[in-house]
């Protein structure tokens, strides 16, 4: 019998989104999986029950069904309580899951038997990217944030100049340039704002900029939070690095029209960066999107779920669902996610699932294993993200320096220069007292076209060399001259060599020539 | 023809050969340099045939007329993947001329040294000079002889086996006897001995004997270098062409072949050092041969894994990049592929994007030979750069296609300290949008080290024969 692969409606109020598209469900067949699918799962997201069944998905009435029949069970959000009741042993569920917040969903998981795959414990390495869904969710988030202060956001976001007016672009600040961060600022540079953004991990600098955001460089010394040390997410700061932070906010406030925070530390709530008093400075009609909203925002102002206006005109929200605000895209990036996680679970692409716990990935991912508790996980074999090399700013030089520097390279090449010269002269002393004036007349030509060589052929361009070679070699069949004044020799072996000589040199003067020729005719200006 | 008119010639020819060579510093420029190489050496040939003391008319119309078919016949017919080697193989033209031009000049020193007075007198030509040499000359002509004979009989042996090397008739693999460069230094110590016996009256085995080292030196020298690193090879031998020809103009006091000797010569050596600092080696290195040596720790690691991708995942990346860069390497040569290139190019191109190739200074098996391939195929050389040109751009480029190269784009020469390569200049491809990279399998390069590149997130292998690879993609593309 198949294995079955089945995807129910999700429980969670509002959740739009479902973990099987028919398009991986396509993908999983191919896998050697059946697919099935509870009536109307994939509805909000716009997968019609029709387009499933003709991916080949059996559409189910009810989630009792479908848990009863499948072996695995696939779905977005954390299950509830009743849905975790459903679960039997070895059976697999793979779904969000939070462990470290949901403790009495781990204990109940165990209960149950089954083999839990929480996707958000998926290891950062490389190999595991492609199963990176909480990476794919915050790019959506990310992005929809923009897309979301745009909608809340009365001007334009690039700059313009109409014959109506002039219209400054908006200024965007972005807080913590994770995924989602890096996505916002990517979304909020392509429509035209002016972007900034702000990360405690110096590292992801290079990122932002890459991006099209300026940063926002704090000047700390102390500060070294290397990303390897936390799997690639930021560490708490220091009260200090915290000062200098909120300094550097307050200074920006004013001018800033949009805040997106994305601030996140791992188990723990999101830290507070844009207090009260900032946003009490900013322009009526400003915006703040706090995609932290779920653990407590970034924003005092921020009320989960909700969108609220300040005092002084500036919208803050503080939705937590962004990603299923996108659901079409979201599923379509999440069961993708799924299916490669599949994938991994079916080495031999057989249908069949091997929870191969010796594997990184797998062993990382899994929370709950034949009745017990396996989280948290051993930590991988292979780290997450490179040891961060210590980054040392160069110092512009002053000019006095620049000058001194400049200056010793002139002494030591006069010197070398001065050096070079002295010794050629006295090796030319030494060969000239011994050599007959016959030979010293020859020696200085040959000197003189050495020199007039290295200089003719510095400029040369390099798309040229094989020309050059090929010319060279034409020009190089000179020898002929040599042959030409021999072969009239007495010597009947002078002359056969000579012949030869003539021979093999013309050959060289008329074929060098000739490709030579031939190759730069074909070089052709477009 | 009076001795000064020849004089004039020759001046005329230098002058035009410098010329020759000065005009390829543009494309455009040397299709009309090309031209003064021609008229200069058909002045010097016609000025020394018509000069004063030749004879044997018969013997050079033919010879030449010969030397012009055989010539002719080759140049038309060799294919332009194909130039490393017809280079070679002329380069070991240009040394057996000067050996038996060499050995002719011993031969007739010790014809005319048997002579006396009156007979002397009656002399012409070169026999002519040779008999006005005094002792003192006649010794310095002796070391001009044997150095032109040596340098000559290795650039014939060397090209001959670098001939072989680049044609794939001789196994492309660093292959010595056992004894290593002790051989050619032995060798080459033994020549020194024999030029001081032969100086010292010892006769015209000594010559022989010289000779047969020489070639041996040659022949090993170049069986010990491997198949990349021939762009060095290849320049080195041109180099020593030229000095075989000016050694030569030195015995037959010639001032004409000492200046082209000297041109060529130091053109050779100006290449072989564009080549090694492309490759961030010693010339030593590269004639002692192989890697590795100076690889001081454990190489870096390499994490992730290679993803492979099909002709339609990259033909979708080609229509949607704007940008797009192409760094052909000796496997694009090797598949054949620049026709499909070039054709490929002047889709995208006529789809309104900008395509640039970019060009290693040792891609391939000789300096330059990309461009000619490329320029062959009709692409045009404004968007052909080189690698200082476009190593800048690589962070605003869309999508690089690498086609047969590897260790020029290798990351590991900027980033593993420890690597055999580090240090050396390389196309900084990975700092793409996205990296496709043409491949027939998946073993390492030349230099057998791991390539870090095909590891990175921005990376797709698209693994094929290079031909079949781009050939796949040009009804895909827009």
């Amino acid at each position: 019998m198949k294995t079955i692969v089945g995807a129910p409606k999700e429980l969670f109020l509002g959740d739009a989104r479902v973990a099987l598209t028919p398009d991986s469900a396509l993908h999983l067949q191919k896998l050697g999986f059946e697919c099935l699918v509870e009536l109307g799962a994939g509805q909000k997201s716009g997968f019609s029950d029709e387009a499933y069944r003709s991916a080949g998905v059996t559409v189910v009435d009810s989630a009792a069904e479908l848990y009863d029949q499948a072996h695995v069970v696939v779905k977005v959000r954390p299950p509830e309580p009743s849905e975790m009741e459903r679960l039997r042993p070895g059976q697999t569920l793979i779904s969000f899951f939070y462990p470290t917040q949901n403790k009495e969903l781990l204990e109940q998981a165990k209960h149950t038997g089954a083999n839990v795959i929480a996707m958000d414990m998926v290891p950062r390495i490389s190999r595991a990217q492609k199963m990176d869904a909480l990476s794919s969710m915050a790019n959506i988030a990310g992005y929809r944030a923009v897309i979301e202060a745009g909608n809340n956001f009365g001007r334009f976001f690039t700059g313009q100049v109409t014959a109506a007016g002039k219209v400054p672009p908006a200024k965007v600040l972005v807080i913590g340039a994770g995924v989602a961060g890096l996505a916002a600022i990517g979304t909020a540079t392509s429509l035209g704002a002016i972007t900034y953004a702000f990360d405690v991990r110096p590292e992801v600098a290079e990122q932002i900029e890459s991006m099209g955001a300026e940063f926002v460089f704090l000047d700390f010394k102390d500060q070294v939070a290397d990303g390897a040390a936390t799997d690639g997410y930021a560490a708490p700061s220091s009260p200090e690095f915290r000062e200098k932070q909120l300094r550097k906010f307050r200074e920006l406030a004013p001018e800033i029209d949009i805040v997106i925070t994305t601030a996140l530390i791992p188990g723990r709530d999101a830290p507070k960066l844009w207090l009260a008093d900032m946003v009490a400075m900013m322009k009526p009609g400003s915006v703040i999107i706090d995609l932290a909203a779920e653990r407590g925002g970034n924003c005092d102002l921020t009320v989960a779920e909700q969108r609220v206006v300040s005092d002084n005109g500036v919208v803050v929200v503080g939705y937590t669902d962004f990603p299923s605000r996108m659901a079409a895209q979201a599923s379509t990036l999440y069961s993708t996610n799924i299916r490669h996680m599949m994938a991994d679970l079916t080495p031999a692409k057989d249908g069949k699932i091997v929870h191969n716990m010796e594997d990184d990935v797998i062993r990382g991912a899994t929370i709950a294993f034949e009745g017990g508790i396996t989280f948290p996980p051993p930590p991988p074999k292979i780290q997450a993200i490179a040891t961060q090399k210590p980054k040392e700013r160069e110092k512009e030089p002053t000019p006095e320096e620049k000058r001194a520097v400049e200056a010793a390279a002139f002494k030591a090449q006069s010197r070398s220069q001065a050096i070079l010269l002295l010794v050629a002269t006295v090796l030319l002393l030494i060969v000239g007292s011994q050599a007959p004036a016959s030979f010293m007349n020859h020696f200085v030509v040959f000197v003189l076209a050495c020199f007039v060589g290295f200089q003719v052929i510095w400029n040369v361009s390099h798309s040229l060399h094989t020309p050059l070679m090929a010319v060279t070699n034409a020009v190089s069949g000179i020898v002929i001259l040599g042959a030409l004044l021999q072969i009239g020799s007495g010597s009947w072996l002078v002359v056969v060599l000579a012949a030869l000589s003539v021979l093999v040199a013309t050959i060289n003067i008329v074929g060098g020539f000739m490709v030579t020729r031939r190759m730069l005719a074909m070089f052709q200006k477009s | 023809m009076m001795i000064g008119i020849v004089s004039a010639a020759y001046i005329s020819a230098a002058v035009l050969f410098i010329f020759s060579l000065g005009g390829l510093s543009g494309q455009e420029s040397a299709k009309r340099a090309v031209w003064y190489g021609i008229v200069g050496m058909a002045l010097a040939v016609i000025a020394t045939v018509f000069g004063p003391g030749m004879g044997n008319w018969f013997i050079i119309v033919l010879m030449i007329a010969g030397g012009a078919v055989l010539g002719h016949y080759v140049a038309s017919r060799v294919q332009m993947t194909e130039m490393p080697q017809l280079v070679a193989a002329l380069h070991s033209f240009v040394g057996l001329a000067a050996v038996f031009v060499g050995f002719n000049a011993h031969i007739e020193a010790a014809r005319i040294a048997g002579m006396d007075a009156t007979a002397r007198a009656m002399l012409s030509g070169f026999a002519g000079i040779l008999a006005h040499k005094d002792p003192v000359e006649l010794a310095i002509m002796k070391v001009e002889v044997f150095l032109g004979v040596f340098i000559g009989a290795v650039t014939f042996t060397g090209s001959v086996v670098a001939f072989g090397k680049l044609a794939g008739k001789v196994d492309g693999k660093s292959n010595k006897l056992p004894g290593g460069h002790f051989l050619n230094a032995g060798a080459a110590v033994l020549s020194l001995i024999l030029l001081l016996m032969c100086v010292n009256g010892a006769g015209v085995w000594t010559l022989i004997l010289m000779t047969l080292l020489a070639f041996f030196i040659g022949y090993h020298l170049i069986m010990g270098i491997g198949g990349a690193d021939m762009p060095v090879v290849v320049s080195m031998l041109n180099s020593y062409s030229g000095w075989a020809a000016a050694a030569i103009g030195f015995t037959l006091g010639n001032d004409l072949l000492i200046v082209v000797g000297a041109l060529v010569g130091s053109s050779g050596a100006i290449l072989s050092y564009i080549m090694c600092k492309a490759m961030n080696r010693s010339f030593v290195s590269v004639i002692l041969g192989g890697f590795g040596g100076g690889s001081t720790g454990p190489a870096m690691a390499i994490e992730g894994e290679q993803i492979a991708i099909d002709a339609d995942g990259v033909a979708s990346a080609l229509n949607d990049a704007d940008s797009i860069v192409i760094v052909p390497g000796y496997g694009m040569a090797v598949a054949q592929a620049q026709q499909p290139v070039a054709e490929l190019t002047r889709k995208l191109r006529a789809a309104g994007k900008t395509v640039r190739f970019a060009i290693h200074p040792v891609a391939g098996r000789l300096p330059g030979h990309m461009n000619v391939l490329l320029a062959e195929a009709k692409v045009p050389y404004d968007i052909v750069l080189e690698m200082d040109e476009i190593n800048d751009d690589f962070p605003s480029t869309d999508v690089v296609i690498v086609i047969g190269s590897n260790d020029i784009v290798n990351p590991a020469a900027q980033e593993d300290p420890n690597s055999p390569i580090a240090g050396m200049p390389v196309l900084e491809v990975w700092k793409a949008k996205q990296v496709f990279v043409s491949k027939r399998g998946h073993g390492t390069g030349y230099s057998g080290i791991e390539n870090p590149l095909f590891y990175k997130s921005n990376t797709r292998m698209f693994y094929g024969d290079a031909r079949k690879s781009v050939e796949q993609l040009l009804p895909l593309s827009l």
